[in-house]
């Protein structure tokens, strides 16, 4: 790559960064042209992260070079990478939420302009781009996949010459997917390079043409990611073969054991969305999913069927024939209802207390880890363990804290203490967020072995594809309102992509009307079809 | 600038966490000693009379426990609560509470003799603080109120209450029209647990109230859930715990110990009640919370420390002539050290560049801030 005529927009020398006990880059070294979009692929742990914050400026490099458009650079900071024409979109957000948007992205800047200034150019982008996003509204009401948005236009706003994205579609939907691609294609044919990271193979097939892989801190295969087989790039990945899903034909069967119907709740004060009218029915050894975009009640729908939001709840949810709707968080979970919320620090786990401890937040009643009032200290210790050993959960025992795992292993840690507590419903939301392949596969499967034991299973994701791979039947969510369920085999792709998109695309009018009428018996037609 | 920066730790360091307390203690002994020594007194010397010369006094020692006792009582009360981020400011008032109830079944009782008496004025004295706790506990629950500001300001109608009972209703017909209650009977006062010293019962008493906090915080699902709630409150709601329930165990178990100190006082080293009953004990127990780290056991210890500066100051007032005020100077340079030095729990002092994951990536501000003006060489 060294000796063609025009110097790389980046290049990277045999980088190395080494810490306590890891050593987290081993003279990594692969080149970006101008203009071109390249993938870093990787497992978690793999030394993607740790490699793109070096050239971000985030942390210093213990060895090795930086060229940047022929130059050899020092990024001691962001800002020095900023200056450079380096942008950076992070997977974890850096965001205030009791700011808006607008004075989030002001805080992001090195010289913000004045404030209608600024808003004057946010608009820009947003249009150019076709992103929407409203920016005078309170971080702490958006979705994930609208704090999404603010720091792709922060990052935008600065006109960046190179450009690294770090797992930017997890919560996208397919077309705003597309339309994230039609922007990062036309930002690389305007000569911005890209770096993309990802672990959604199919997708850098899509976008990227060229694609470093890397395993266990180093570079193992450089490849043309059009000419590979997702299979392929995925075997180079994780280092082995990946099992297939195993075929969940014919699991769904019986009676509607978990009924929600005409589930209403107000939305959390100014921006929170209201759950309208949702019905669904999910029978014995069934998946149904949630589609939807984020931030149309979803999190809502979540937390009044867990029973977290009890306030303004109206309509039924019923188990077995068993009236949950009343019931607390506690005896919602003794009867049987498992949950798992989107945020995994904070909300599914925390993140600074122990996996025993954890295994206690959710798991005490139904597992025995506490009798009177008082906690079974080894009880809990080897629930843990059993869920690290089933689950395959890469931690050091049952006293790791649950912030010391990655999000991949953690996610497997709270979905297996949640599975194993044998729940008669599994209601979880974004189950492989931010997850790695082989985890996000090890996840699914375990979710089709639940409801091939008889369980319901309810998978909120905005993720169309995983959905579309685990489910039997689906619905979209849109404002708060639930469509008719469909069954997945021979589903119409437009027409969800049209439901998901609800009045965020022009013209759906009808699509939207769809929603609204007759649904108990479109509900009945459609359970038919689907057995 | 500084060669000196933060660096975000991975994980919580447990070693500092532990080192703090002590990192506090010797940081305010020696602002302590420079800033006395600047005012023109002998600096070294107010150290030594403070913090040293007690523990060489028997005598000291008794005082040390009488007056740690109380303390190590209300912060004990007051971690469960902080543990779960309900900041009971009220301590102060629920003391005050607790002691008058225990008091009015003093006064009721004066004629009658029996061994239930004084059981009866502890178990009121706990009801007393709680009522007290609870008023700021149902602001919260119902209406939302910050029960810092509830709890804070019920402190000051707790004193005028005292005081109208000291000069009305409660005074004490033979006491030439002094604002105090009749002396308490034999049956009414706390018994020495050590006979010919001031070592009462309420110290014992303290030390099991601790121990029992210690389990109770280490072992049931109350004192799990009181942790849960202050580390991440979205994942307790997960787990099943309301927030209600959880401001209603922290204000009543911080305002029943607080009651609870309340009456062992007035039947203890009082022995009566007295419009100069408020001596600071639930202000200082906050000292004391933070301190112990908020653990009951740490909380036996550093009860010890500022029960130290409390006898220790009334003594160098006589021999050294250090001014009253001395005693909260230093309690309060405790406190300030303290939460100084807990900043190296989470983070970690390096020198220099170079800027770290978390700066950045996690925290938003330091985007904008670290001036990478240490360009050396």
């Amino acid at each position: 790559m060294a000796e063609t005529a025009v110097a790389p927009r980046l290049e990277l020398k045999g980088i190395s960064k080494r810490f306590p006990g890891v050593v987290a880059n081993d003279h990594v070294s692969f080149a970006v042209p101008a203009g071109a979009i390249h993938a870093l692929l990787g497992e978690n742990g793999a030394g993607k992260s740790t490699l793109v914050k070096i050239i971000y400026g985030v942390q210093g490099a213990d060895e090795g070079e930086i060229v940047f458009d022929g130059q050899p650079v020092r990024i001691g900071s962001p800002r020095e990478a900023r200056a450079l024409g380096i942008g950076m979109v992070f997977q974890h957000f850096s965001l205030f939420e009791a700011m808006t948007v607008l004075e989030n992205i002001a805080l992001g800047m090195d010289e913000p302009p004045p404030r209608r200034e600024l808003e004057a150019r946010v608009r820009q982008v947003l249009d150019t781009y076709g992103l929407s996003l409203d920016p005078y509204r309170h971080v702490h009401t958006l979705s994930v996949g609208e704090r999404q948005r603010i720091e792709i236009v922060r990052a935008l706003l600065q006109q960046p010459k190179l450009l690294i994205m770090d797992e930017p579609t997890s919560v996208l939907t397919p077309q705003e997917v597309e339309q994230l691609f039609t922007t990062l294609r036309r930002l690389a044919a305007e000569g911005c390079s890209i770096l993309y990271i990802s672990h959604k193979l199919h997708e850098i097939k899509a976008l990227c043409q060229s694609a470093t892989i890397m395993r266990g801190g180093k570079v193992v295969a450089t490849c043309d990611p059009r000419e590979e087989s997702a299979q392929s790039m995925a075997e180079l990945m994780i280092g082995g073969s990946l099992k297939a899903l195993s075929d969940k034909s014919g699991a769904a069967k019986g009676e509607a054991r978990f009924v929600v119907a005409s589930l209403s709740a107000p939305g959390e004060p100014p921006f929170g969305t209201s759950l309208k009218d949702v019905s669904f029915a999910v029978r014995s050894g069934e998946i149904f999913g949630i589609a939807g975009v984020a931030g149309n009640g979803q999190n809502e729908l979540l937390a009044v069927v867990s029973g977290e939001n009890q306030r303004g709840v109206s309509g039924s949810i019923r188990l077995d024939g068993t009236e949950l709707a009343r019931l607390s968080v506690g005896a919602r979970r003794r009867a049987g209802l498992a949950s798992s919320p989107e945020e995994r620090n904070g909300h599914a786990a925390v993140p600074a207390m122990t996996l025993t401890e954890n295994a206690i937040l959710s798991a005490r009643s139904r597992m025995g880890l506490a009798s009177g009032g008082v906690i079974r200290a080894k009880a809990a210790r080897d629930y843990a363990a059993k869920v690290i050993e089933a689950f395959s959960v890469k931690a050091t025992g049952p006293g790791a804290a649950a912030g010391s795992l990655s999000g991949g292993n953690l996610q497997k840690f709270v979905m297996g203490r949640e599975i194993m507590q044998n729940p008669a419903v599994l209601v979880v939301s974004q189950p492989t967020w931010g997850v790695d392949a082989g985890a996000a596969s090890f996840i699914r499967q375990a979710m089709i072995d639940l409801a091939a034991k008889g369980a319901c299973v309810v998978v909120v994701s905005q993720d169309l594809d995983e959905l579309l791979e685990l489910c039997d039947r689906l619905a979209v969510i849109n404002e708060g309102q639930l469509s008719e369920p469909m069954a997945v085999k021979g589903i119409s792709i437009e027409r969800v992509g049209l439901l998901m998109g609800g009045i965020h695309g022009a013209g759906q009018v009808g699509a939207k009307a769809d929603t609204g009428t007759g649904r108990a018996p479109a509900e009945k037609k459609h359970l038919e079809p689907a057995l | 600038m500084s060669l000196m920066r933060l660096e975000s730790r991975r994980q919580e360091s447990r070693a500092m966490m532990l080192a703090a307390p002590v990192i506090a203690v010797a940081a305010t002994l020696l602002v302590g000693a420079a800033l006395f020594t600047l005012l023109g007194h002998d600096g070294l010397g107010a150290v030594y009379e403070i913090f040293v010369k007690p523990l060489f006094n028997p005598y000291r020692w008794q005082d040390l426990l009488v007056k740690a006792a109380p303390l190590a009582m209300i912060a004990t009360g007051l971690a469960i609560g902080f543990r779960a981020n309900v900041w009971n400011i009220g301590a102060e008032g629920q003391y005050i509470l607790g002691g008058l109830a225990g008091t009015g079944v003093a006064l009721a009782t004066l004629d009658m003799t029996g061994s239930w008496i004084l059981p009866a004025m502890l178990v009121c004295g706990i009801l007393g603080g709680m009522a007290w706790a609870a008023i700021p506990a149902l602001l919260k629950t119902t209406l939302g109120v910050n029960e810092i500001l509830s709890s804070l300001m019920l402190n000051y109608v707790a004193i005028q209450i005292l005081y109208y009972l000291m000069r009305g209703p409660w005074k004490d017909p033979m006491g030439f029209n002094f604002p105090q209650t009749a002396m308490f009977t034999a049956d009414q006062t706390l018994p020495m647990v050590v006979p010919g010293t001031l070592i009462h019962l309420g110290v014992p008493l303290a030390a099991a109230v601790a121990l029992t906090a210690f389990l109770v915080l280490a072992r049931t699902v109350t004192g799990f859930q009181m942790k849960v709630v202050g580390l991440a409150p979205r994942a307790a709601a997960f787990g099943g715990f309301g927030a209600a329930s959880t401001v209603w165990i922290a204000l009543l178990a911080g305002g029943g110990l607080a009651g609870l100190a309340g009456i062992i006082e007035a039947a203890g080293p009082f022995g009566q009640m007295v419009p100069q009953f408020p001596t600071g004990y639930g202000y200082t127990a906050i000292i004391v919370a933070f301190l112990g780290r908020l653990n009951p056991l740490g909380i036996l210890l550093a009860a010890m420390v500022l029960a130290l500066t409390y006898v220790g100051g009334e003594s160098a007032q006589t021999t050294i002539g250090l001014p009253s005020a001395a005693t909260g100077v230093f309690q309060s340079m405790m406190l300030f050290f303290l939460l100084a030095a807990d900043i190296l729990v989470r983070y970690r002092l390096v020198s220099g560049r170079p800027a770290t994951v978390a700066d950045t990536a996690a925290n938003p501000a330091a985007k904008a801030e670290p001036k990478p003006k240490a360009v050396t060489a």
